[in-house]
């Protein structure tokens, strides 16, 4: 019973192997994606391990508090930004065994071709709550 | 209403029902179902009867959930399960065996147990657990597929069962539903349906442990290690209940792990002041606790209160002889070089620490550690 984020990036991860941009693709081969994708949240709904899940726009802006009275200074996007996060899921597991196994089942969503994208997909722990019993 | 009253009816509903000849998963749903339904009834018109109500209830629901889906399969002729006599037998220690049946995974057995024994209602378990009704109903639906050929007059594992309640326990607080205050009922419950030293000592661990609640947080949620708690705060007849649960539990000489962890609680509790520890004797029971169970907590732990019974360097030594991998290993090793007097190790290895918690309370605690040693030291 811990929750993880299974995390996309547009940019910052290493290569996928099928490194195709989906604009190459046919369409086809973007409604055999999208449908896997469904599928997977659906499979995982259904095995009661879904948490949620949330695609991300890659425009956005920087912003800071610019002190007392003044409006926050929004700035870029900024083109170097290493990371920039393309989604989540959030999943609810016995083990982070199970979240390694349900992430590279995600990872394996057919691309160009119709073969897996072997995308890297990055997981995270949440924090969990403070035990009761510690001695 | 009485929500409590609802809960502690729901097992022995459940049970005449399975009894009457309804199979388990059907029964479980028209119980809870028929709870719904009394948490919205009562309050307006509560019953002469409550147990005799929701029977009545549920076995409805049961009939008529079993009609829908034989006009599903599109039956001719169907024979309607008929209400057998209400037997006296009491089912609740078969459903907490069933609930924790081995061949469900932790969360599907708490989630069960919840339901099932604790008469929660999904809404409830999924906010407790914060994850989605819809994902919280599916484990329960899948949870009773797999235990669906268990044969509901099996004798169970007891040993599964405190597995699943300590889980439980030690979730804590979250939502609305208070799961230490409700695995104290369903453990309470489950020790007058079988008489076992470990079903025992682990009421009394988690009446010992619940007893410090009110002390172990700042009004900020922030951790207070058990040496700085304010011990006026402590539930003294909780203590007391659980010394006395736990002394019965050791009387019938068969000790056991809960046993032994609720001894060490007993000793805390026992301390006016935390210098009136008697650490020798926690470190004894520590050695007893290590051949019952192989948890790295334990060897952990039982190297802290050798530096209380013996000096940090002792302690230290004891720690030396473990797995540096071990989750909160640094955290130990941090507090023990503290005590050594070495703080720059100390404040070094609590922010090696904070980095590897497991949650909030214990990163913020670890951290604030660290800065005050850093204070200390400029």
């Amino acid at each position: 019973m811990a929750k993880y984020l299974l995390l996309k990036h547009y940019r910052g991860a290493p290569a996928s192997v099928n490194d195709v941009p989906m604009d190459q693709w046919t369409q086809d081969e973007i409604t055999a994606h999208i449908q896997y994708m469904r599928d997977f949240a659906d499979k995982l709904s259904a095995t009661g391990e879904y948490v949620s899940e949330q695609a991300l726009a890659p425009e956005g802006a920087w912003v800071r508090y610019d002190g007392e009275g003044k409006p926050p200074v929004t700035d870029g996007p900024f083109a170097e930004t290493k990371d920039l996060i393309a989604g989540w899921m959030i999943i609810d597991v016995d083990s982070y065994e199970r979240a390694v196994e349900l992430a590279g089942e995600l990872s394996a969503a057919p691309g160009k071709d119709g073969k897996p994208i072997h995308e890297w997909l990055e997981v995270r722990p949440f924090y969990g709550n403070a035990p009761t019993i510690t001695e | 209403m009485d929500e409590a009253l609802i809960r502690s009816l729901t097992p022995s509903v459940l049970g005449i029902l399975v009894r009457r000849g309804a199979d388990f998963a059907a029964a479980e749903d028209a119980v809870q179902d028929a709870l719904v339904e009394a948490i919205r009834v009562w309050p307006d018109d509560p019953p002469r009867d409550p147990k005799g109500w929701l029977v009545t209830a549920a076995w409805r629901k049961f009939i008529d959930a079993t009609r829908a889906e034989t006009a599903r399969r599109r039956r001719e002729e169907h024979v309607e399960p008929e209400a057998g006599p209400v037997p006296d037998t009491d089912d609740t220690l078969q459903l907490y065996f069933l609930c924790a049946h081995p061949s469900l995974t932790p969360s599907s057995a708490v989630a069960l147990t919840l339901r099932a024994v604790g008469g929660l209602t999904t809404r409830q378990i999924a906010q407790a657990y914060l994850v989605p009704e819809a994902t919280m109903a599916q484990r329960i639906s899948r949870a009773k597929k797999t235990v669906g050929d268990v044969r509901f007059d099996q004798p169970g594992d007891v040993a599964t069962v405190l597995r699943v309640l300590y889980l439980v326990f030690n979730e804590g607080y979250s939502g609305d539903v208070d799961l230490a205050a409700e695995a104290i009922r369903l453990t309470r419950q489950l020790a007058g349906a079988i008489d076992h030293p470990e079903v025992a000592g682990l009421l009394a661990l988690m009446l010992l442990h619940h007893a410090r609640r009110a002390s172990r947080t700042a009004p900020d949620g922030s951790l207070i290690a058990l040496a700085d708690q304010d011990r006026a705060k402590w539930d003294t007849e909780l203590i007391a209940e659980g010394v006395e649960i736990l002394q019965a539990a050791l009387a019938q000489d068969r000790l056991g792990e809960f046993q032994a962890q609720a001894a060490i609680a007993a000793l805390h509790a026992d301390a006016p002041r935390a210098e009136e520890t008697d650490w020798v004797q926690i470190v004894e029971w520590y050695d007893e606790l290590a051949k019952l169970t192989d948890s790295p907590i334990v060897r952990l732990n039982r190297a802290v209160a050798v530096a209380e019974a013996d000096g940090p360097r002792a302690g230290l030594k004891a720690l030396g002889e473990l797995d540096d991998s071990l989750p909160r290993y640094t955290a130990v090793a941090a507090y023990l070089h503290e005590r050594d007097g070495d703080e720059q190790t100390a404040a070094r290895l609590y922010v090696e620490a904070a980095g590897k918690a497991s949650n909030l309370a214990e990163r913020e605690y670890l951290t604030r550690q660290a800065a005050r040693l850093n204070r200390q030291c400029r």
